[in-house]
């Protein structure tokens, strides 16, 4: 109980706090506020999502039109337009290290958890602030110093990365392989080991917060799906991103101290290396010890973000509650036994690799309950089509048409003819890509009262969705098809195979679509800035959630509530709760008619008889109120 | 007329733990990933054979000990501390500190030993293992031993007593914490050498 008692003198002197005007610095730059770093990390990460997407622009253009002349990029790209006006080989290998890198790690994973992890959890729980607003701060920094590395990568004249996002040696271990394993990877290496240390001080306080700092009556059983979703995405994150550091940590030994930890016996340009008693292949089991939980780590904080967003707007109720947090759990666990499914091609024993398809099947169980729910919430729905629950159904849609092909690359044998083509480029970019790209729009549209005090132009929303949403899948679906033909990932271009030729057409349309697409994010960049500042004012609680966040004021100050943190009653999602027997006999159908169609958090079950429940009424008992003759009973004492 | 009287329980409060003490078990629990990260690495590669085959340095029995002493030293600060003693909670704190610089002094010898026996850093990796293994323990030693050294300073101030034991407990629970990761490495390095 004193650490109770700690929270309450730590709270009070943060609300004595807030008094005094704080300096321009550290308002806004070197915060330690939960709300001002969410939003540092938003915008850091809208700013790589543009940077990422304009470089996935150029090398679809290569592949859609290889003969093009590249001359008018010369001006941004200089030297990598080759002196014919192509594109640079080696700088179109570059790219795709970069897109890869750049949207899987500095926009899904910190531009999603880093802003809703940090904006949504202590508001959801009813916190004053994080558990260390200090880590925090430092969280942001270390993930700014490690962007501006992996941005400064561009500049150099070796080139940034190039060997894949994956950077298996020993192609990234040898500087000699190619021109992108010199300095670039030295600096992606770098950058990553702060980027790890960014996610883990992050990790680790969402961890922390949800456990130690929820406010009275916020049992597990009562916390939103958002913050069950990012509580556990930081609990995966904990437990694979330091792996990562391992096989970082070894590679950067192999590359710069001379050891053997993955190469052996390597003969590059006629010359023997001395390494000996190296295994690559032990990299890539590290690699996808971690990258596997990676596409979890991903894609859990919009699944969150969905549950949430889908409930509140089909004014029901989320159907299975602890369904939803039973496959959240079971795809976090089974995220950590399915990582040699990367590797079915590595050469290893195909025993192993059924017991590994096995197990990656069996992931389709949690993620079909899912979507089950997500589509049994929606069923007879009172729907409210805001842009914000555009894009979650339309990561539901994602989630479907993505997760199916998984099953297909799952099997070991399939994969054979799979791998490293086109079609496995369309698994993952539908799946775990756009659905949680699609997640954090849709968390941006919902949250961004909360965020900013105004509302976003919904009918620019909807432009914004309908063309991304068609856009994405004109991109994708054609994949499939010229992947299952054979078409590999990573090649600059296809005019040397004849076999290729049918689809050059195909390459051409989805270039043209991943254009539009992209110009579509334009809309969202200029409804997201005018907004900040020209933006409708939003009302308290704009989409009548049931949620903490919206009884705090529109623009919540440092500390959140002004007076004391509201009390939790009951869990999120009582939407629409039927008047019961007792009460409907009593009222007129006018006045059941009358009655809002949702019941916030904190309101308790003593101010709602109407809608009770037998068991609910039992528990109006345990209430306390400060005001009535009320005996407390301590049972401990 | 006579008004009802309403018999209620304390609602339950939601667990909680001292953040900061949550804070450093998280911090343990990636520290701890990190390490099965490297030791299943290294019984992969292991099992692919080409294994160089050494024996490990006696020296590093001896550090193990001095570990464990400094552990036991630790404690007993903790104990002192409770108790309000400061001149014994300074001298265990610095008998500590000297331990594990001592650790530190014999983990070095150790290297010189296998450098002795040809097993280098750069070789086969059976040997960079063992470099690599002992050598992050070590770093993440110096990170105790400067926590430690803050607490001492703050002991030494009489800032550090049995109402403000926070950052004392959380400490030598580090502390503790990173004996029992070198005695498992230890015993790994011994099992699968």
């Amino acid at each position: 109980m004193d650490t109770a008692n700690a929270h309450v003198a730590e709270a009070h002197a943060t609300e004595a706090h807030e008094h005094h005007e704080q300096s321009f610095i550290r308002k806004y730059i070197f915060s330690e506020d939960h709300k001002v770093i969410a939003k540092q990390f938003l915008i850091t990460g809208i700013i790589w999502a543009f940077i990422g997407g304009m470089l996935s622009v150029f090398f679809r253009l290569q592949l859609g039109f290889p003969n093009m002349s590249m001359e008018w990029l010369r001006p941004l790209l200089g030297g990598w337009i080759t002196p014919t006006g192509q594109l640079d080989t080696e700088f179109y290998l570059a790219m795709v290290t970069m897109h890869g890198t750049i949207m899987v790690f500095f926009v899904l994973t910190a531009g999603l958890s880093g802003t809703f992890s940090n904006f949504l959890i202590p508001l959801q729980i009813g916190a004053r602030d994080m558990a260390s607003g200090f880590m925090n701060m430092l969280s942001y920094w270390f993930f700014f110093v490690s962007s501006v590395i992996m941005f400064i990568s561009f500049f150099i004249s070796t080139g940034p990365a190039s060997g894949g996002w994956v950077i298996y040696p020993p192609l990234s271990a040898l500087p000699q392989a190619m021109s992108g394993s010199g300095l670039g990877m030295t600096l992606w290496l770098v950058s990553m080991a702060l980027f790890i240390v960014s996610t883990l001080l992050g990790g680790i306080n969402y961890i922390t917060t949800v456990i130690n700092m929820r406010t009275d009556g916020m049992s597990f059983s009562r916390l939103p799906l958002t913050v069950w979703a990012f509580f556990l995405t930081a609990i995966i994150g904990l437990l694979s991103f330091p792996v990562l550091l391992s096989a970082a940590l070894l590679l950067i030994l192999d590359r710069s101290f001379g050891t053997s930890f993955y190469l052996s016996e390597i003969y590059i340009g006629g010359e023997a290396l001395p390494n000996l008693g190296g295994s690559p292949i032990l990299f890539q089991h590290l690699f996808w010890f971690l990258g596997h939980p990676e596409v979890y780590i991903v894609l859990l904080p919009s699944l969150g973000i969905t549950s949430e967003i889908i409930s509140t707007n089909s004014r029901k109720p989320i159907f299975g509650y602890k369904a939803m947090i039973g496959s959240m759990m079971a795809i976090g666990f089974l995220s950590f036994i399915v990582w040699a499914h990367h590797m079915f091609v590595s050469g290893m024993n195909p025993f192993l690799g059924s017991i590994f398809m096995l197990l990656t099947l069996i992931i389709a169980v949690p993620s079909a309950v899912k979507v089950f729910n997500y589509i049994t919430t929606l069923w007879k729905g009172n729907i409210v089509f805001t842009p914000a629950m555009l894009f979650s159904i339309g990561l539901v849609s994602f989630f479907i048409s993505g997760g199916l092909t998984g099953i297909f690359l799952g099997n070991s044998a399939l994969d054979i003819q799979l791998h490293d083509t086109y079609f496995v480029v369309a698994h993952f970019h539908l799946v775990m890509g756009s659905a949680a790209f699609f997640g954090m729009l849709a968390g941006v549209y919902h949250w961004f009262p909360k965020m900013f005090g105004r509302m976003m132009d919904a009918r620019l929303g909807y432009v914004h969705f309908w063309l991304s949403f068609i856009g994405i899948y004109l991109v994708f679906f054609p994949m499939h098809y010229i992947g299952i033909a054979g078409f590999p990932r990573r090649y600059y271009s296809f005019t040397n195979f004849d076999a290729f030729s049918t689809f050059a057409d195909l390459n051409t349309f989805i270039t043209v679509a991943a254009i539009i697409t992209f110009f579509a994010q334009f809309i969202f960049l200029f409804n997201f800035f005018y907004s900040i500042f020209r933006g409708k004012k939003a009302p308290a609680n704009p989409w009548n959630s049931n949620t903490l966040e919206w009884t705090t004021p529109i623009n919540p100050g440092h500390g959140n509530w002004p007076g004391e943190i509201p009390k939790v009653y009951r869990w999120p999602y009582d939407y629409s709760k039927p008047v019961n027997k007792e009460y409907a006999a009593k009222m007129t159908q006018e006045e059941i008619d009358k009655m809002p169609d949702f019941i916030p958090q904190n309101v308790p079950y003593s101010e709602t008889l109407e809608t009770n429940l037998p068991e609910e009424n039992e528990k109006i008992k345990l209430e306390v109120k400060e005001d009535d003759d009320t005996i407390v009973v301590d049972p401990e004492k | 007329m006579i008004k009802d009287i309403r018999l209620t329980e304390v609602p339950k409060k939601p667990l909680s733990m001292n953040p900061k003490r949550f804070i450093l078990w998280l911090f343990m629990v990636s520290i701890v990933m990190v390490f099965a990260g490297l030791t299943s690495a290294y019984i992969v590669r292991q099992s692919e054979g080409n294994w160089l085959q050494f024996e490990l340095p006696v020296v590093f029995w001896f550090s193990t000990a001095v570990l464990l002493v400094s552990s036991l030293t630790a404690q007993l600060a903790f104990r002192a501390g409770k108790k309000d003693n400061f001149t014994a909670l300074g001298v265990y704190l610095g008998i500590t500190v000297v331990l594990g610089l001592v650790f530190l002094a014999l983990q070095l010898g150790g290297y010189g030993m296998l450098v002795d026996e040809q097993v280098l850093f750069v070789g086969n990796p059976a040997g960079s293992f063992v470099y690599l293994l002992t050598g992050v323990h070590g770093v993440h030693l110096i990170s105790g031993l400067i926590y430690l050294l803050i607490v001492l300073a703050r002991a030494v101030k009489h800032e550090v007593h049995s109402g403000n034991l926070l950052h004392l407990s959380l400490s030598v629970a580090y502390w503790h914490f990173l004996d029992i990761l070198w005695v498992y490495l230890f015993v790994f390095l011994l099992i699968n050498h």
